[in-house]
């Protein structure tokens, strides 16, 4: 089933920073501005990852951009970013990164060590992701502009046999799987900035998930109806995308969600939620409830994956939302972000 | 108005000493005693910090017994229940409010 | 995380709700205020109200600082901070909030430079090393958050530092509470008192709603166990036809409250003759204004403020709400109109705010649809 052409158009006058933040907003361009007049008139489901036929083969395409400040930070760096964040895309949609394209646009005035930092980080993380860089382009523009650097990299990639990624097919009782904790990558950028003045031991999760996603495809493909990798705008987001688009409940289960010490501390004094905190190195995959346990099993026993939980469950109600459930009964919806998320104080 | 985060303080600020390193569960933030002056707290005292300033020291004695007010709420209920089966049904049941009493 | 997770705990949450409803008298009705915005959030994250049996009624009280300011006060900062070489810095929870011309977020994707700070003590560091600016700091938010901020003046002066300046909505809640109370469709059977703004000022200043107003007050902490506590108590104090001011945030609140935060609001801060609130309408003696000798640090002595007033569409019924008159969802315009990405009233700029609160995390629950179909 086509995601529908959406009648929501897009009336909004200027574009800010909450239409690429991966919430609500974002999601408006797309399916109001993007959507209608670039998809034609049978648009595909909007999802990361586009499955193309060619003579008979298919293949995944997809692309990103990355536009991190600051380039640097605890557990790697915009490099990184760009290849594992492509290679993800591709795993969660069900394919095997083969090659990746990129694209620089630098500004004038960037040294050159930040740049070859970039590049070398980046050589270093397509070999550990298995994946060959194929080609790209260099754009210079003025000083002022693209803060340093900004990156796109676009990947197309093999879809591994024995699994069919759908929302569609997502039904109540299927069980939601994370692969590991979440809110490190938002919470480290968040530090790195430096305007709150925190300090932490943490890291950003940065890495590729595919052999966690190959673990799991070949123990329990049959039984994967859908995954995501929670980039922007965290778990809630993806998962209220999949409600939407499976039309039925999302229940997770509050204490089964995986959060390191530290992250939860910042979320308490920010007054955020880890559930809308962007993550680079996991995603959530929901299997049927007959393969739950032996795609949990897969997943702790691949490296990398052994803090990954079952966080919940698909029930009919709450129809097309998320609910969290706390251990002593009570509950709250859990909606897509709007934009970033915002510290604070009340 | 009101986001307030207990946290340790592990180092006090040598040359500022209005000033304090606070941890929460491993994250830092520098925080302004200003406000504990009439009582200012030591390394290992918890305090409630509210926009980056100590609000109040935090009683660990007073936690306790709030926890130990708590735990006894089923088990006085439950003992009530003992002795009503017991056909006392004229007794008056003890008013727990006393325990809360300022 | 100690002083947290311990007031979490599953068992003990069970435990308390049950006697909560073994509390409850089932032939009354009993409607208790929670005054401040960080309960509400609170109760709602926490889903409090699953545990309460259906005799027991939360009314959302006006604690919300960024829902009671009125929209003039955001375009005066907003156009006070456009001038040239001007930082204008403020709590993540201002960054969305709408004036006239848009929120503080949209102005910086127009180009002014808008920064968010987690302390004003953050804001004064901004002044430090941008000397070449102007550091206007958008100050809201009740007595808990005025003492910082009177101190972060007080620092300034110290420093020297002149690069600085406070434009000021602090807010105080008692007169808010008399508002609620002198509402002729009110009626509250208890309050659930503010616990952070009580480090501050103690438990005292409630005596008179006990006293004069016959309602208990008790005063909270923030955790379920706390909350929940504190209904407990509510309830104990109403079976016993008793109005007293109790104090279930012992272990952080006071009696008396904080003399030198006191001090340090009473140096820098004097009372506003009136102010207006939105939904409420004007408060005598109800907003904090920076004292004459410190006007180097008011950006309302130092500039001059257009001193716009906005009105709400009178669609919009957050007075009604505010008072807990109206539930969120009795509003006309709630969930169509006004919804937390397009707020047209108070309540639902902030995330605490009554109805984007029960809009986000509440109003399509299931349990939420079944009682009301029930009713």
């Amino acid at each position: 089933m086509a995601t529908p052409v959406s009648k929501i158009r897009f009336r909004e006058p200027q574009i800010e920073m909450a239409h690429g933040a991966g919430g609500k907003a974002s999601r408006r361009l797309v399916e109001g501005l993007f959507a209608p007049l670039l998809y034609g008139s049978s648009p595909g489901p909007l999802g990361d990852a586009a499955h193309i036929q060619i003579n008979g083969t298919r293949i995944a395409m997809t692309t990103d951009s990355f536009v991190v400040k600051p380039l640097q930070f605890p557990g790697g760096s915009i490099g990184e970013l760009a290849i594992n964040g492509t290679v993800n895309d591709l795993a969660v949609s069900g394919a095997k990164a083969e090659a990746i394209v990129v694209t620089y646009i630098l500004e004038a005035g960037l040294a050159t060590d930040i740049l070859e930092a970039e590049v070398r980080a980046m050589g270093q993380a397509a070999v550990e992701a298995g994946v060959m860089i194929a080609g790209g382009d260099t754009k210079v523009v003025d000083h002022g502009q693209a803060d340093q650097m900004y990156i796109t990299t676009t990947g197309i990639g093999r879809l591994l046999s024995g699994v069919a990624i759908s929302a569609q097919s997502v039904c109540p009782g299927d069980q939601v799987l994370l692969s590991g904790p979440i809110g490190d990558h938002g919470i480290t950028i968040l530090l790195a900035r430096g305007d709150l003045d925190l300090e932490a031991e943490l890291r950003s999760d940065t890495r590729s998930v595919l052999p966690l996603v190959q673990a799991l495809v070949r123990e329990a493909g049959a039984g994967v109806r859908w995954m995501r990798d929670p980039t922007r705008g965290g778990a809630a987001t993806s998962l209220n995308e999949l409600a939407r688009d499976c039309g039925h409940g999302i229940v997770l289960f509050e204490e089964k969600l995986p959060v390191r010490d530290s992250v939860r501390g910042a979320c308490e004094l920010l007054g955020l939620d880890p559930l809308h905190i962007a993550n680079e190195g996991q995603f959530l995959a929901i299997v049927s409830s007959a393969h739950a346990d032996l795609a949990l099993r897969a997943l702790r026993a691949t490296p990398g994956g052994e803090q990954a939980q079952i966080i919940g469950e698909v029930r009919e109600q709450p129809a097309s939302a998320v609910l969290v459930t706390t251990p002593y009964g009570g509950s709250r919806l859990v909606d897509m972000l709007v934009g970033d998320p915002l510290p604070r104080i009340c | 108005m009101c986001l307030a985060i207990p946290g340790k303080i592990i180092e006090l600020d040598a040359q500022n000493a209005h000033l304090a390193v606070v941890d929460v569960v491993g994250v830092r933030r520098r925080v302004d005693l200003g406000l504990l002056h009439d009582e200012p707290p030591m390394v290992g005292d918890w305090v409630l910090i509210h926009v980056g300033f100590a609000m109040s020291k935090i009683s660990e004695s007073d936690a306790v017994d709030q926890m130990r007010t708590l735990t006894m709420l089923g088990e006085a209920a439950a003992a009530m229940q003992e002795v009503r089966g017991y056909g006392l049904e004229n007794e008056e049941p003890e008013a727990p409010s006393e325990r809360w009493k300022q | 995380m100690k002083f947290v997770d311990e007031f979490r705990n599953p068992e003990l949450i069970a435990k308390t709700g049950e006697e909560i409803r073994r509390l409850a008298d089932p032939a009354r009705h009993y409607r208790i205020m929670e005054v401040c915005g960080g309960h509400t959030h609170a109760i709602y994250r926490f889903g409090l109200k699953d545990l309460l049996p259906s005799n027991v009624e939360l009314i959302h009280g006006p604690g919300c600082p960024v829902c009671v300011l009125p929209m003039g006060r955001i375009d005066d900062g907003l156009s006070l901070a456009a001038q040239p070489n001007f930082i204008f810095a403020a709590f993540g929870d201002m960054m969305r909030v709408p004036g006239t011309h848009g929120s503080p977020l949209e102005y910086k994707a127009r180009g002014m430079d808008v920064r968010i700070v987690y302390s004003p003590a953050d804001a004064l560091k901004l002044a430090r090393s941008n000397p070449q600016k102007h550091v206007m700091f958008f100050a809201i938010g009740f007595e808990t958050t005025a003492p910082s901020t009177a101190l972060t003046i007080l620092r300034a002066s110290t420093e020297g530092l002149h690069n600085f300046s406070v434009f000021c909505n602090h807010v105080t809640i008692i007169p808010a509470i008399r508002a609620i109370l002198d509402s002729p469709d009110m009626r509250l059977d208890g309050f659930v008192g503010p616990g952070h703004v009580s480090t501050v000022i103690g438990c005292r200043p409630y005596d008179w709603i006990a006293k004069d107003e016959g309602k208990p007050v008790v005063v909270s902490g923030f955790e379920p166990l706390d909350i929940l506590q504190s209904i407990v108590m509510l309830l104990h104090q109403l079976r016993n036809g008793e109005a007293k001011v109790e104090n279930q945030y012992k272990r952080v609140v006071p009696w008396e409250g904080n003399r030198a935060a006191l001090r340090a609001m009473a140096e820098v801060f004097d009372l506003r003759p009136y102010f207006e609130w939105r939904g409420l309408g004007f408060i005598s003696q109800s907003a904090l204004k920076i004292r004459r000798s410190y006007a180097e640090w008011d950006s309302e002595q130092r500039f001059s403020v257009p001193g716009v007033r906005v009105t709400d569409p009178k669609a919009a019924q957050c007075g009604e709400v505010l008072k807990g008159v109206l539930k969120p969802a009795q509003c006309k315009l709630f969930g169509r109109e006004c919804t937390p990405e397009q707020p047209v009233g108070a309540l639902m700029v902030s995330s605490e705010g009554s109805c984007a609160a029960y809009y986000n995390y509440e109003h399509r629950k299931p349990v939420t649809i079944a009682r009301a179909a029930a009713n």
